[in-house]
């Protein structure tokens, strides 16, 4: 049963991500992003990291992918050329990402990986756990993050007040 | 029966493999940025699995510094490509060329 929705789950995510990297129309490329990240959530799901996959969808599918969609929309690239592909770019491609997903899958196979999954407690006390981590052992990196987050907020500003300022040429 | 963590582990690779070739292969900026993303999601993905298998909430806790910076990326990166796209009108790299010799 869980194996059945493992495979489902995964190849609904390739599928969608392969729709990302074809599709001729930006938004349509969106779409389907926000589709893998569905699938990407279950996965989370089922890797008993439930947080995480209200996290993603939270960050992802509620602010990542709007953002992308209005800048879409703000710069307006439907009427541009549509994007055509070359066979030797393509070749290119499909060559390197072959040997990309060679390589890892060589190592996933080769290692010793652990293949008994550890009899995981309930979502309560896990939470717990989680919250615990990140309050104690991690507290550093949490301020420094947040830390992270406003001067990329200050950058933003900064570089879009600039632009407006300029105008365009 | 529950999946290997093999089998997380190749999902993860070729998610990657797959942002890695529209990263390769597109030629549109914003494209290109949302084949980045699914690459970044990809190795989140093997560290879940990662941590499930390992029995420890660590790599979980690094999904969530992930996924803070990334948001954090997507706001600057796409600033960059409107003001990219005002200075040269076009958000395609090949007309981006001022680096090429």
């Amino acid at each position: 049963m869980e194996h059945a929705a493992f495979i489902c789950l995964s190849a609904f995510t390739l599928a969608c991500a392969a729709c990302v990297v074809l599709s001729r129309n930006t938004v349509n490329g969106a779409m389907c992003l926000l589709l893998c990240l569905m699938g990407i959530a279950g996965l989370f799901i089922q890797l008993h990291a439930a947080l995480l996959a209200f996290i993603l969808i939270l960050v992802y599918a509620g602010a990542v992918v709007t953002l992308f969609l209005f800048i879409i929309m703000l710069l307006d690239m439907q009427g541009g050329r549509p994007w055509r592909p070359r066979g030797v770019e393509i070749a290119a491609g499909a060559v390197s990402a072959a040997l990309v997903i060679g390589g890892l899958d060589l190592l996933a196979l080769r290692g010793r990986l652990p293949s008994a999954v550890p009899a995981s407690a309930e979502v309560g006390a896990s939470l717990r756990l989680y919250a615990y981590q990140l309050f104690t052992t991690y507290f550093l990196p949490v301020q420094v993050i947040g830390f992270l987050l406003l001067i990329a907020m200050l950058g933003v500003i900064l570089l879009s007040h600039r632009a407006r300022r300029e105008g365009p040429r | 029966m529950t999946p290997s963590l093999e089998s997380y582990v190749m999902l993860s690779a070729a998610l990657f493999a797959v942002g890695f070739l529209g990263v390769l292969i597109r030629r549109n900026t914003l494209v290109i940025f949302m084949c980045l993303e699914l690459m970044l999601i990809a190795s989140t993905l093997a560290l879940a699995a990662f941590s499930r298998f390992n029995g420890t909430e660590d790599g979980d806790v690094f999904i969530f510094f992930i996924l803070t910076v990334a948001a954090a990326e997507v706001a600057v990166g796409l600033a960059i490509i409107v003001a990219l796209f005002r200075a040269r009108q076009t958000v395609n790299v090949n007309e981006l060329d001022s680096l090429k010799h």
